[in-house]
């Protein structure tokens, strides 16, 4: 338990951030008065010929993609039965259960009509992709919130519904394996219906498959840098007899996409947009690069891997990456066949920096007031 | 049988009575806008000296119809593609997809709808003509079931194969269209997509989409089975007697 030795056990500086954090607040609910009394066009860079910016690339994509982390480790533990990595479901569990929240509340700032979200109740289309999404991802919003209510009535001192849980979980954790497979997937199945639109370095009938395995990549990311931020944040050490496999597991997977990504470039016959550095190639080489080849590269040094920075460095490589090729897909890839260039306004990051900031905020009340990371293991612990 | 329109551009001199029409018939508020708005469902446009009308298409297969989530855009048996502004969320979903780019949103209205072309579905229920056609002066724009559209545009073109490019519009893009048009100049020097695919684009997504079924039943067998394997190999493991199976509460 003491891999924590090669990193600054430099405590964070509480007042700084909560300053930060009113002010972000401040702004957050200023932008929300304005967006719901003025419309989507006066907070928003958005028009009739960009209809979707970093609400839906970032909020929706990333976020619902960071949060593969739940899913994933659910799996292992329940599934594969490999107990020892029970230490960090909880942590992993809210986490993925507030990811999701966050991005539902940012579909309420995104949808035009978001008193209308249920309207996906009753209104079925099952061709349409979106339909899907919604479905699986109320779906499985609500077994996160089931997964971890034990938690919750633990603290309460509610034994019985806790231990319902418990029995039930199996179940549970298989039906949240495959909503999350199939809604993971289905965020690449949104952009299938714009091949005239999404540029060949990014389109391509795998999108589906891309998306999966690039969200387990990077949901394992996350839970290596949440676990860097909680030891940050609270003081607790780093797990890294149960990290360092799980970074060898995200190599794998991010080997595997790597590999599949370039073929598809390869049949798209994309190699002179890269090799003229188009606009397009540019951005995909700094997606690839960064967040793909140097990660695995790096990661697959057992020496780095095994070393605390080395891990955390090449998990947030791997989560840069992803959030970058999520910004691409929707964006950089979209601009030349829509026509338009778009960058966020303020009040757009605003928007989403709030809801991540608020995030934060619960994560850290939560572990303050419930039973999130196991016992002993704080600092000066045993 | 469905019903659409013929525009021909090399009859039209836009004098934009396609657009007053449709605003008055739509009662749509406001001026006409220069391109396409949600209040403003159809233009003329001058590019390269040939007017080109700006309309939806009304798809044989509407990308839009697909991939809209609660079903507000329906495409009805006559032909025209509707909408519903008393179900739709906002989405945005239509205007991504739509490979003609037609559906506009209402950013400026804090109860935003989308707007596009309904190739007034009243009149044609009625078996009447559209307003636009109605009001066009000069036989650019012309009404009648797509049929009859096709071959008075080859027609058109067979007659004075000079003045036109032999490609009419609409016949093959994206799956074909209600709306077919003829013109002097390429098409995409008037602004129109030609980079569409042939195949209507909903048929990509139904793909993946229709296999859902059989993949949740065969992941769901495969989880349960990896767990059965895995719980069985433990209980083995602690001898008999242990009556473990599946995860007990958490050890801490
Ligand atoms: S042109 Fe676009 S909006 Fe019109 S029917 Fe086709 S897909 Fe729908
Ligand atoms: S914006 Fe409205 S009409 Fe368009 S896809 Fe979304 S819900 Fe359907
Ligand atoms: S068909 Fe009707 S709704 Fe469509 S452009 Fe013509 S007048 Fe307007």
């Amino acid at each position: 338990m003491n891999g924590s030795t090669a990193l600054p056990s430099r405590r964070l500086n509480w007042g700084f951030w909560t300053v930060v954090f009113s002010i972000l607040v401040v702004a957050f609910l200023g932008v929300t008065v304005l967006r719901f009394s003025k419309g989507l066009g006066a907070v928003t860079h958005l028009n009739d010929t960009f209809p979707w910016g970093i609400w839906i690339g970032f909020d929706l994509l990333c976020g619902v993609g960071l949060a593969a982390g739940a899913f994933t480790l659910t799996a292992v533990v329940h599934l594969f039965n490999l107990k020892r990595f029970e230490p960090i479901v909880r942590p992993t569990i809210l986490t993925g259960f507030l990811g999701y929240t966050f991005v539902i509340l940012a579909l309420l700032f995104d949808l035009g009509q978001p008193w209308r979200i249920w309207h996906a109740i009753i209104y079925w289309n099952p061709h349409s992709v979106m339909f899907e999404v919604a479905w699986c991802v109320m779906l499985y919003t609500t077994v996160l919130a089931i997964e971890f209510s034990p938690v919750v009535f633990e603290r309460l001192g509610w034994h019985a519904p806790a231990r319902l849980v418990h029995r039930m979980i199996t179940p549970l954790v298989i039906a949240g394996v495959i909503l999350s497979t199939l809604h993971q997937s289905s965020l690449g199945s949104l952009y299938l219906i714009v091949p005239s639109k999404l540029h060949p370095l990014w389109y391509s009938p795998l999108l589906p498959l891309f998306f999966y395995i690039s969200a387990i990549g990077a949901g394992i990311g996350m839970v290596v840098l949440e676990s860097y931020m909680s030891k940050r944040a609270f003081g607790r050490n780093l797990e890294m007899e149960l990290l360092e496999p799980l970074a060898r597991a995200m190599v794998v997977a991010l080997f595997i996409y790597g590999l599949m990504r370039l073929q598809a470039i390869n049949r798209n016959q994309c190699w002179g947009d890269i090799a003229s550095f188009s606009y397009e190639g540019k951005m995909f080489l700094v997606e690839f690069v960064l967040g793909v080849v140097l990660p695995v590269a790096m990661l697959s040094f057992r020496r780095i891997r095994t070393s605390p920075s080395g891990l955390v460095t090449g998990s947030f490589l791997a989560v840069l990456g992803f959030v970058m090729n999520r910004l691409n897909v929707s964006i950089t890839g979209m601009e030349r066949g829509l026509g338009a260039r778009y960058s966020p306004a303020l009040m757009e990051y605003t928007v989403s920096l709030g809801l991540v900031a608020i995030g934060m905020a619960v994560f850290a009340f939560a572990v303050r007031y419930l039973n999130i990371f196991p016992e002993g293991q704080r600092e000066g612990g045993s | 049988m469905s019903v659409g329109l013929l525009f021909d551009s090399t009859r039209c001199v836009a004098c934009g009575a396609c657009s007053t029409a449709c605003k008055e018939q739509n009662k749509l508020p406001g001026p006409v806008d220069p391109e396409p708005t949600a209040r403003t469902w159809t233009t003329v446009q001058t590019l390269e000296g040939q007017n080109v009308r700006r309309l939806c298409m009304h798809c044989l297969v509407p990308t839009c119809v697909s991939v809209c989530p609660v079903g507000a855009l329906a495409r009805t048996p006559e032909g025209p593609v509707v909408y519903d502004g008393g179900k739709c969320m906002g989405c945005r979903y239509c205007m991504m997809a739509c490979p003609f780019g037609v559906p506009k949103y209402e950013w400026d209205k804090p109860v935003p709808v989308v707007g596009k072309c309904i190739l007034c579905t009243s009149r044609v229920k009625e078996g009447r003509p559209t307003a636009c056609a109605e009001a066009c002066p000069y036989g650019a724009t012309v009404f009648g079931t797509r049929e009859q559209l096709a071959k008075e545009a080859r027609k058109r073109i067979q007659e004075s194969p000079s003045a036109y490019r032999d490609h009419i519009y609409g016949l093959g893009e994206a799956g074909g269209t209600g709306v077919l048009m003829i013109a002097a100049v390429p098409f995409e020097k008037l602004g129109l997509r030609t980079d569409v695919p042939k195949d209507p684009p909903a048929m990509r997504t139904w793909q993946v989409l229709a296999n859902i079924p059989d993949f949740v039943a065969v992941w769901g067998c495969f989880l349960y089975g990896v767990h059965w394997i895995t719980a069985r190999r433990e209980e083995v493991a602690s001898g008999p007697g242990a009556g473990g199976h599946g995860p007990e509460g958490r050890s801490s």
